[in-house]
């Protein structure tokens, strides 16, 4: 198992190295520099400026940089607000992103399952057209659209919840359904499916048989199994969330991370479009991992290391 | 001896898009402690569908009892509600399916799918329902039981599997064992050795086994009486001696004669054309369309059962006295 986590660092870290590379290929590929949207600046301000940032170096000198800065976890100064370090964005913007991520996250995989489970019970029963009938227009219909509905009929007409900005549980209400109906809807429908067939195999006949309860079938003998392609999906709706967040929070006017993100490439604020792209990218490749080590829970089949094997 | 159970008039039907399958229509019979009793006949004729039925694990949408008894040591169970019912299943009435390698959860160790019976149903300690694991795991042939408690399926081979599969059906101590073709999806040496175990079981703990089969050769090895199913009937009953050597109905001789045997000289004889469509059943005997003895009696009413002997009995209208008579003076003539 050690063996195993080991191996896979040591993946991670190389994809880490990919990302960081290609987003600095990309980066310095975008036209133009920090400097020339400022119009007050003239050509010797500008030269010291990108002398003071390195930025006169040739590419290799600053992607040596950039590594180290990567590697110390220093980022620096941001170029367009020099008052700040990178590291001083991220550590107020995180918290806040991962507040949203996370809570979205959980509400999906619980709601999700259990309305998947639900419509399984009660296959082409009412309740299995109705959620399946929802989870149809929670796929179909992009974040930002809900966003703007929720806004318009719960904060507008409605004036049941804050329509923007994260202050309390109140203000979380709206941005977490609008980012969490999509995956949810997703994995309700995955679940249905599966446990639709895996209501269907003999080991669970073989429960009944047994005389077990009928809630000790489903959520012990029926669900782990039943979850195996969901927690393969997992790793996708992760991305998929995070990608989401940083719309979310631009509608919401949400302190997070991806409106960092977002400004900085539109800036070409270069160490913090480098920061914000490591952090992501580190935090998604974990995330990745952790999905996989639950995998090896779910199922002892998934062998984490060469130890073992078939009977003896 | 003690009768254990009785099904009288059992009849179950499917509701599907296509209409209503009627799958058992009219099985009756009855099973004495300690005795074996094999229901054998071939794919579709309604006996996984009986023995089904006797646990009440037919899915309901579609399939429905929907008419006569089934009676376990003087109770009812067609009327039990299902509450009642997960009392007896798995304590009095447990079940040994055909494939063991989809029969046990690959997600979760042997002990735990082996233990969680005797937890259900009887107030027992973890350290107890351990040492009834260890001694069921003994029983059954399974080595290093302690060691292999905490195994998952994928680590033990199809025989260890079934006796696994045989060892969870036993751990509550039963008195009805339900074994549903249990040594179909096994190799035939792992088969012998899994009648063997049954022989054995039965002999120590006293449980009356009913076998599903369509192996004749698993039935002649440990069954005690035999009955004969088609198209969702009883056709025939009686000990084993009476259906391998004296049977009277022509679908039962068929079955008989469509065995490979090793020292035989003629070509096999399988039994030509197919079962009747269960949707709309025929009025008659099912199997007149292809027995080589029907007459025009034999299509438009259903034989009574014809009793012959205590243990013997046939739905066959050449067992009828003027049929047998007819015959007779057809020798005469011819």
């Amino acid at each position: 198992m050690l063996k195993y986590i080991f191996k896979r660092l040591l993946i991670m870290i190389v994809t880490l190295w990919v990302i960081i590379t290609l987003t600095f290929v990309l980066m310095v590929n975008i036209p133009g520099s920090p400097f020339n949207t400022d119009q007050s600046s003239n050509a010797t301000v500008q030269a010291n400026l990108e002398a003071h940032y390195n930025l006169d170096q040739p590419y290799y000198i600053q992607y040596l940089l950039y590594i180290k800065s990567i590697v110390t976890f220093e980022f620096g100064p941001s170029i367009k607000q020099p008052n700040q370090t990178v590291n001083d964005l991220l550590s107020r913007g995180f918290p806040i992103s991962f507040e949203l991520g996370i809570i979205t996250i959980a509400l999906a995989v619980v709601s999700g399952v259990l309305i998947g489970i639900i419509a399984a019970l009660r296959h082409n029963g009412f309740l299995d057209y109705l959620t399946m009938g929802i989870a149809v227009l929670g796929i179909s219909i992009p974040n930002f659209i809900l966003a703007t509905i929720l806004i318009q009929q719960l904060a507008v007409n409605l004036e049941i919840f804050p329509a923007a900005t994260w202050r309390s549980p109140a203000h979380m209400v709206l941005p977490i359904l609008a980012l969490a109906t999509g995956p949810m809807a997703i994995i309700a429908r995955l679940t249905r499916s599966t446990m639709l067939e895996v209501l269907t195999q003999d080991y669970i006949k073989m429960a009944k048989a047994k005389g077990l309860s009928p809630w000790k079938v489903i959520f012990k003998h029926a669900l782990r199994n039943a979850l195996m392609p969901v927690v393969t999906i997992m790793g996708t709706l992760f991305a998929g969330i995070l990608t989401g967040t940083f719309v979310i929070e631009q509608i919401f006017a949400i302190p997070g991370m991806g409106r960092y993100f977002v400004e900085s490439i539109n800036q070409r604020d270069y160490p913090v479009i480098m920061g914000t792209t490591v952090f992501y990218s580190a935090f998604l490749i974990i995330m990745l991992f952790l999905v996989d080590i639950v995998y090896g829970i779910l199922d002892p089949r998934i062998k984490m290391h060469q130890k073992g094997g078939r009977s003896r | 001896m003690e009768r254990i159970l009785e099904v009288n008039d059992l009849h179950v039907t499917f509701t599907t898009y296509g209409g209503t399958v009627q799958a058992v229509r009219g099985v009756s019979f009855h099973l004495d402690k300690g005795e074996t009793l094999a229901i054998v006949g071939e794919s579709g004729c309604g006996k996984s569908v009986t023995s089904n039925a006797i646990m009440r694990l037919i899915p309901d949408p579609p399939g429905k009892i929907t008419k006569g008894s089934v009676i376990f040591k003087g109770q009812d169970l067609a009327a039990y509600s299902e509450k009642k019912m997960r009392s007896i299943r798995g304590v009095d009435i447990s079940m040994i399916f055909q494939d063991p390698m989809t029969a046990l959860n690959p997600t979760l160790t042997i002990g735990t799918q082996l233990m969680e019976g005797l937890k259900e149903h009887k107030k027992i300690s973890g350290a107890q329902a351990k040492a009834k694991a260890v001694e069921m795991m003994n029983l059954v042939g399974i080595p290093n039981p302690e060691e292999r408690l905490k195994q998952y399926p994928h680590q033990f081979s199809g025989g260890m599997r079934q006796r696994i599969v045989i060892a969870i059906a036993l751990i509550c101590d039963p008195d009805l064992l339900i074994a549903d073709e249990p040594t179909t999806a096994l190799d035939v040496t792992i088969q012998a050795q899994i009648l063997e175990l049954f022989a054995t079981i039965q002999e120590r703990t006293g449980v009356s086994i009913i076998l599903i089969t369509h192996d004749l050769g698993v039935v002649a090895k440990i069954a005690d009486r035999i009955v004969v199913m088609y198209a969702g009937k009883i056709i025939e009953s009686g000990s084993k001696r009476e259906i391998f050597y004296e049977s009277k109905h022509p679908y039962t001789q068929g079955l008989l004669h469509s065995v490979p045997r090793l020292d035989a000289k003629e070509e096999l004889k399988p039994i030509a054309g197919t079962p009747p469509d269960l949707f709309s059943p025929p009025k008659g005997c099912p199997f007149t369309a292809r027995c080589p003895f029907a007459m025009e009696v034999c299509d438009k009413v259903y034989p009574a059962p014809e009793k012959i002997s205590d243990t013997h009995y046939v739905d066959c209208w050449l067992q009828d006295e003027r049929a047998k008579r007819l015959l007779a003076a057809n020798v005469l003539q011819t």
